[in-house]
C-alpha cells in the first residue's frame, strides 16, 4: 500500500509527494543494485508475477530482476503459452493468479484500463507494466529517476518528448509525472500523431520538433511504430526521419548539457539518428539500470501492507 | 373491461389537449375523452388519477429486443416488460437480430412472440440490405407486406452511397420510412468521442466527423432524389445544424436522439465506465446543450431509448473489448422529466409529443394519441415522483446502465396497453 493504493495503475492518479516517495525509495534501491551482493530481503516470502499480453524483453526483465534481488518468488505468464489462448477472460485469469497466494500481478495488456479492471477482483497488487496508449507509469518514474539523478531536481525543468504522442503510453504517464512535479512540458511531432486536446494537460504543443526542442533540459524520442504508416499517420520512415527525427542538428537547438532518453528499442535512422543514439549526452544505458531500481521500490512499496 | 380514468392531466400532443379531464375506454378501444364522465355498471373500474399526467402509451421508434438469436440479453417478454414499466405501448426493434431481419420469416417470428409473450406492441423493423451487410438491397416490398414499421440497417451503416440512394427511392415506392445510422466507419475506429478524455484515457477516439458526414450525405441524397430519410440517434451539435439547414431547405429529414445525448457527456466514461460506451458516444456538454437547443427549437423531432441490452460479461471487461449501448426504456421518461422539463427546455407537453406523436408519425403507425377509436394505450405518470434509479429491479435482463444510483424525477404508475395493465400501482404484471 502505498499513499492507500494497493495498485499502481498510472501516475495521473498519483500525488506529486508519492511519486516523490517512489523515487527516493529507488535511490536506495540502486545503492542496492550497485553492491556486490545484490540480494536484499525486502519480498522475501512474497510472490510477484508477470502477466503479459504483449511481447516484452526489457520491461518484464527489469521487473523479474527488480523481484529477484530483493527475494521474491517470481513467475511469468505469457499470453500465448497458457490458458489465455483458450479464451480465458482477463478478470478470470487474474482471478486464478490471486488464488494461488500472489502477492503483486505485474501486467502489460494491449488495451487501455486492462490493470484497472483487474485490480478490483485481485488482493494482489496489480502494477501496470503498459496498458494500451495509457499508462507506462515505472518508465515514466525511470525517466524521472534519471532526470532527477542528472539535473538535481524536476521543478522547472523543460522536458521536450518527441514523436507519436498519440499512440505513446510513455509520454502520458511522463506527462503526468512531469506536471505533477513542476516541470514544463513540450511535445512536437505531426499534427496526425498529437492526441486530441493535449494542451489540456498542461504541456506545449508543437507540430515543429525544432520549436518543441529549442532550450530543453531533456530531449525524449518516443519509438516510431513503423505499421502506423498504413494508417496514414506519415508517409514513410525516410519523411518521418527527416522531419521528425532527433538528430544532431537538431539536439544541438537544446542546451548544450541536455539529456536524451528514449524508452528503447530505438529504431536507429528514424526517431534518433544513429549519431544522436550514440552521442555523449545520450542516457539510454542509464535508463535501463535506473528501470530495474525503481522497479524495486515500486514492488516494496506497493505490496507492503498496513501491517509490515 | 371497461376502464375510466378520472380526474388526471390528460396530455395528448396530437390533438392538442391538456386539461382535467376522464378517459373511457372500453374493448380496447378509446370510446371517449371528456371532463366529468361518469359511468356506472359492474364491470367497469375507476381510477382516479388526481395529480397524475393521463398521456398516450409512449411510442419507441428505436430499440433492440434480441430475439431472436440473442435471449440471453433479452427477449420480446422480458424487453416489452421492460418497455411497459417505463411506460411504452409501442415499441419499434431494430432488425440486428440474429437471424437478421431481412426477410418474412423472420417477422413473423417477432410478431407471434409479440402476441403470445408481448406486453406490448411491438413493431418490427426489417433491413435495408440483406444480412446488413449493405451490398444488395433486402426484399423490401415483401418485408413491408408482411408488417415491418420501417426499414434499417441500424449498428451499420449503408456505406455505399449509390445503395443508400436506390434504398432510399425503393423504399419510398412502398411507403416505408428509411432510418439511417449514420456513421463513416473508416472514421469511427475508435472506443469513445475524440477528445480530451480519449486522449488522457489513451483510447481511440471518433471524430464528430464520423456522424455528420454520413447525415450530410442521406441529407443531399434525400434532397436529390426528392425522398424522406430519418436519422438515428443524433449526437452532436454539428448534425444537429445540418438537420436544422435541410429542414429549412424543405427537404423532408427528421431526425431521434436518445436520452443519454442529451443528460451525460464523455466525462461518464471515466475510470473505464463500460456502461458509458455505447455507438455514437457520448460528447461533451457542447454538443449536450446542441442536442437540447435542438429539441426545443424542434430540429430534433423524436425521442428514442435505443434500449441495448448486453449480458454484464459482455460489459464487465476490457473497455475496448465491451459492446456499445445501453438499455434504456425504463429511465428514459425520467430522464426527459430531469433533463429536460425539470431544466425547462421543454414543456411537458413537448417531451410527451417526442416520445408519442412524433416517432409514431415518422413510423405511420397509428398510435400515441388518446383519439377516440383508438387503441387505448396510455401511460399514467405521477410527476412530482423522485426515485432513485436501481438497475438491479430492472425488468430488463440487462442491467447495462449509466443512470444507476441517479435521482430522477418522475414515474410510471400505469401502463395500459390494448386496454389491459402491462403496469399496474409501479408493478409490472
Amino acid at each position: 500500500m502505498l499513499d492507500g493504493k494497493k495498485d499502481l495503475l498510472g501516475l495521473r492518479e498519483l500525488r506529486a509527494e508519492t511519486i516523490e516517495k517512489i523515487l527516493d525509495t529507488a535511490k536506495t534501491m540502486k545503492f542496492i543494485l550497485n553492491q556486490k551482493n545484490k540480494k536484499t530481503g525486502h519480498l522475501l516470502g512474497k510472490s510477484v508475477v508477470t502477466l503479459f499480453y504483449e511481447n516484452s524483453t526489457r520491461t518484464r526483465l527489469s521487473f523479474e530482476l527488480a523481484a529477484k534481488y530483493m527475494s521474491a518468488f517470481t513467475s511469468g505468464v505469457s499470453a500465448g503459452g497458457s490458458s489465455v489462448a483458450k479464451g480465458e477472460t482477463l478478470i478470470d485469469t487474474a482471478r486464478t493468479i490471486d488464488a494461488m497466494g500472489t502477492d503483486a500481478i505485474v501486467l502489460r495488456h494491449g488495451m487501455s484500463g486492462a490493470p484497472r479492471l483487474i485490480a478490483e477482483y485481485t488482493a494482489a497488487s496489480v502494477i501496470n507494466a503498459g496498458d494500451g496508449m495509457n499508462e507506462h507509469p515505472t518508465q515514466a518514474l525511470l525517466d524521472l529517476f534519471t532526470m532527477r539523478e542528472v539535473k538535481g531536481g524536476l521543478q522547472g525543468l523543460k522536458v521536450a518528448i518527441v514523436g507519436d504522442i498519440a499512440h505513446s503510453r510513455v509520454a502520458r504517464s511522463n506527462i503526468w509525472g512531469l506536471t505533477k512535479a513542476g516541470a514544463e512540458v513540450s511535445v512536437g511531432g505531426p499534427a496526425t500523431l498529437i492526441p486530441a486536446e493535449l494542451g489540456r494537460t498542461g504541456v506545449k504543443v508543437y507540430h515543429s520538433v525544432q520549436e518543441a526542442i529549442v532550450d530543453a533540459d531533456v530531449v525524449m524520442g518516443l519509438r516510431i511504430q513503423t505499421e502506423r504508416q498504413k494508417s496514414g499517420l506519415f508517409p514513410s520512415a525516410s519523411e518521418y526521419a527527416r522531419f521528425f527525427g532527433i538528430n544532431e542538428k537538431r539536439l544541438a537547438l537544446a542546451k548544450p548539457d541536455a539529456l536524451l532518453l528514449h524508452p528503447g528499442p530505438v529504431n536507429r535512422g528514424v526517431e534518433l539518428s544513429g549519431a544522436a543514439a550514440d552521442c555523449e549526452q545520450s542516457r539510454v544505458n542509464e535508463q535501463v539500470t535506473n528501470g530495474v531500481a525503481v522497479r524495486m521500490a515500486v514492488l516494496y512499496l506497493f505490496t507492503r501492507r498496513e501491517d509490515e | 373491461m371497461r376502464l375510466l380514468i378520472k380526474n388526471g392531466r390528460v396530455i395528448d400532443p396530437k390533438n392538442k389537449t391538456d386539461g382535467i379531464l376522464d378517459v373511457y375506454m372500453s374493448g380496447g378501444i378509446i370510446e371517449e375523452v371528456a371532463p366529468g364522465l361518469d359511468y356506472s355498471g359492474a364491470d367497469i373500474e375507476e381510477i382516479d388519477a388526481a395529480g397524475m399526467i393521463v398521456a398516450p402509451g409512449l411510442v419507441d421508434m428505436h430499440c433492440h429486443l434480441r430475439e431472436p438469436g440473442q435471449e440471453y440479453k433479452e427477449d420480446v417478454a422480458s424487453g416489452t416488460k421492460s418497455a411497459a414499466a417505463g411506460g411504452f405501448t409501442s415499441v419499434a426493434c431494430m432488425p440486428n437480430t440474429d437471424p437478421v431481419i431481412d426477410n418474412v420469416a423472420v417477422v413473423e417470428y417477432i410478431k407471434a412472440r409479440s402476441k403470445s409473450a408481448g406486453s406490448v406492441n411491438v413493431f418490427p423493423i426489417g433491413a435495408i440490405t440483406k444480412g446488413l451487410r449493405g451490398e444488395e438491397l433486402a426484399e423490401i416490398g415483401a418485408l413491408k407486406f408482411a408488417g415491418v414499421a420501417a426499414v434499417s440497417d441500424d449498428g451499420n451503416p449503408v456505406s455505399n452511397p449509390a445503395l443508400m440512394r436506390r434504398a432510399l427511392e425503393y423504399a419510398q415506392t412502398f411507403d416505408l420510412p428509411v432510418i439511417s445510422h449514420c456513421e463513416v466507419k473508416e472514421l469511427a475506429d475508435g472506443a469513445m468521442n475524440e477528445g480530451y478524455m480519449s486522449t488522457i484515457l489513451g483510447l481511440r477516439g471518433i471524430s464528430r466527423a464520423a456522424e455528420e458526414i454520413m447525415v450530410s450525405r442521406d441529407i443531399l441524397l434525400a434532397s436529390a432524389t426528392k425522398t424522406a430519410v430519418h436519422i438515428a440517434h443524433v449526437s452532436t451539435r454539428g448534425s444537429v445544424a445540418l438537420v436544422r439547414r435541410a429542414k429549412q431547405d424543405g427537404v423532408r429529414v427528421t431526425c431521434e436522439t436518445c436520452p443519454h445525448y442529451f443528460s451525460l457527456t464523455e466525462d461518464a466514461v471515466a475510470g473505464y465506465n463500460t456502461n458509458a460506451k455505447m455507438n455514437p458516444p457520448l460528447r461533451t456538454e457542447d454538443d449536450v446543450q446542441a442536442i437540447i437547443e435542438g429539441l426545443r427549437d424542434g430540429t430534433i423531432d423524436a425521442i428514442a431509448t435505443d434500449h441495448a441490452p448486453h449480458h454484464s460479461d459482455e460489459k464487465n471487461c476490457e473497455f475496448d473489448l465491451a459492446k456499445n449501448g445501453i438499455v434504456g426504456f425504463e429511465t428514459a421518461f425520467s430522464l426527459g422529466m430531469t433533463y429536460l422539463v425539470a431544466a425547462k427546455a421543454l414543456t411537458v407537453n413537448q417531451l410527451i409529443e417526442k416520445m408519442t406523436a412524433a416517432p409514431a408519425e415518422i413510423l405511420g403507425i397509428n398510435k400515441g394519441t388518446l383519439s377516440v377509436g383508438r387503441s387505448a394505450d396510455i401511460a399514467v405518470i405521477d410527476p412530482a415522483a423522485r426515485r432513485t434509479v436501481d438497475v438491479s429491479a430492472f425488468h430488463s435482463k440487462s442491467k447495462n446502465s449509466p443512470y444507476d444510483g441517479f435521482v430522477l424525477d418522475g414515474s410510471i404508475v400505469h401502463t395500459i396497453a390494448g386496454g389491459k395493465f402491462a403496469v399496474r400501482d409501479g408493478i409490472v404484471l
